[in-house]
């Protein structure tokens, strides 16, 4: 069970849908922030313009920080979309 | 006893030697060995404050009748007279707790409880301090209703979307802070407060960052501060309901306080509090101009000095004293080790640096970058040459922390 707080920015960022395909996925389950933005960072290039990666995460930092990575270095926060057994699937388009 | 020989050594009742501070703590904020930018958290003590602390340590039972008692109360009454001028309030409407938190405490579920036939639903802001929150928190548990109204990217309450969860049929108390204690962004308390008082809703103001530096905002039903914050001694809050609002004891009834806060008042430390308080009005605008000017320094340099950094919170409608950045692909509690091992003092909001492990749940609502987070805020004597020197070590100490997690920085 997740907990989270009921913040008014965050209702558009979890999307009800079924996660769609990602060309990569980036397990960083377990791993504290920074590290799941290190490796979206440093993975987001393999994928061809346009395609997805999905990081799997269960740091709560990463909810927030994955997005705010997104805006900051303009790429595109597609959805986040809980996992069963914790955590989130974080889907960003690579922008660039 | 009769018959018993006099001890040996009478106590002294002269005052002792001053002694050199405890080495434990020397140096904490005497810019000597460190900066200490983490005035936010807590104000060093201001000498008017420690100089009045001295002075009133031997006061006497402000409650009982003879010479000593009406002493310490005559000295309690003044506090009290002095404390509520820079509120803007009545002395009767002024009460001193133990601490900001336990004034947040008492107010909010003072409030609630005074007001529970109008209903018993309570709005805060999001970024609210963890004690308006928590509890909220309790008065869900105990059948209540919270209602949290988000802010934006700059941390600041949307004054619509606040003025419209205060209209809501049953809202029983509203709270918001002046300012943000961990981006210093300002609150929208004056438009607040007109949609709570069109509604007939009282509001609860949190002034504990901006008591002592900047005027209190009209309007507020229930004012909290906490003196440790404005360079008072710990241990003092201040709790002011207005006269006309609905509020009763969430706690078992004492006589204290004009029976708002229970248990023995600390004459001294209240004291030492309002002289401090004083003298920090006294000097605000002098200290705000110089303290604002050098978060501006900080707000330009950082970015301009440091890559893949985000500056966070409102640039213009902020406290003068409080700055906060992310550093992205840096975890907070590195940044702030190698922070101390150069000599500086400063918090942040990341998750690594909680005990709760989650990150800052302002930084949460605000959407903003949690981790690699540094709040700057600085004490009244900060100085140039500190911030300075911050501003120099701080883009080697970004670049060491994302190298050794085999980040390079260009």
């Amino acid at each position: 069970m997740t907990t989270r707080r009921r913040d008014a920015g965050e209702a558009p960022r979890q999307e009800p849908a079924a996660p769609p395909e990602a060309a990569l996925t980036i397990d960083a389950l377990g791993r504290k922030c920074p590290i799941p933005i290190i490796m979206l960072a440093q993975q987001i290039n393999d994928v061809p313009m346009n395609a997805t990666v999905a990081v799997l995460a269960d740091d709560p930092a990463a909810f927030t920080d994955v997005p705010a990575w997104c805006r900051l270095k303009s790429h595109h926060h597609v959805g986040s979309y809980e996992l069963p057994q914790g955590g989130w699937a974080i889907h960003v388009r690579r922008n660039y | 006893m009769p018959g018993t020989s006099p001890p040996a050594a009478r106590v002294s009742l002269a005052p002792p030697a001053p002694r050199p501070t405890d080495a434990r703590f020397a140096g904490w904020c005497d810019h000597e060995r460190v900066a200490y930018f983490d005035a936010a958290s807590t104000e060093p003590l201001h000498p008017a404050a420690r100089e009045a602390l001295i002075g009133a340590l031997d006061a006497a039972d402000p409650a009982r009748l003879y010479g000593a008692a009406r002493r310490s109360r005559m000295l309690l009454e003044r506090a009290r007279e002095e404390a509520a001028e820079v509120i803007g309030a009545r002395p009767d409407e002024v009460s001193f707790t133990s601490s900001g938190t336990q004034a947040i405490h008492l107010g909010v579920l003072g409030t609630l409880l005074g007001r529970r036939r109008a209903g018993r639903r309570m709005v805060a802001g999001a970024v609210e301090h963890s004690s308006v929150l928590q509890a909220g928190a309790v008065h869900e548990r105990e059948g209540g209703e919270m209602d949290v109204v988000g802010v934006g990217m700059t941390g600041r309450v949307d004054p619509e979307e606040f003025a419209a969860a205060v209209a809501r049929e049953g809202t029983a108390l509203a709270c918001l802070q002046t300012a943000n204690h961990e981006v210093g962004t300002l609150q929208p308390v004056a438009r607040a407060a007109e949609a709570c008082r069109a509604a007939g809703v009282p509001l609860l103001v949190d002034a504990a960052q901006t008591l002592g530096r900047l005027p209190v905002p009209p309007g507020w039903s229930v004012l909290a501060g906490s003196a440790h914050k404005w360079g008072g001694p710990a241990g003092v809050g201040v709790l002011a309901v207005r006269k006309g609002t609905r509020w009763r004891s969430p706690l078992p009834e004492d006589e204290r306080e004009r029976r708002r806060v229970p248990g023995f008042e600390n004459v001294p430390a209240i004291v030492a509090a309002v002289a401090a308080l004083r003298a920090r009005v006294a000097d605000a605008e002098r200290d705000n101009a110089r303290l604002s000017a050098l978060v501006d320094r900080v707000r330009e340099a950082v970015p301009r000095l440091v890559p893949d950094v985000e500056v966070v919170g409102d640039p213009v409608e902020r406290v003068p004293h409080i700055v906060t950045f992310s550093c992205l692909y840096v975890a907070g509690e590195a940044i702030l080790t190698e922070l101390d091992r150069s000599g500086f003092a400063v918090s942040s909001g990341s998750s690594c640096t909680a005990s709760t492990l989650r990150p800052s749940h302002v930084l949460e609502a605000m959407g903003v970058l949690t981790h690699g987070n540094v709040r700057v805020s600085l004490p009244w004597n900060a100085s140039e040459a500190d911030v300075d020197r911050f501003l120099a070590v701080l883009p080697d100490i970004v670049r060491r922390v994302r190298a050794a997690v085999g980040v390079e920085s260009p």
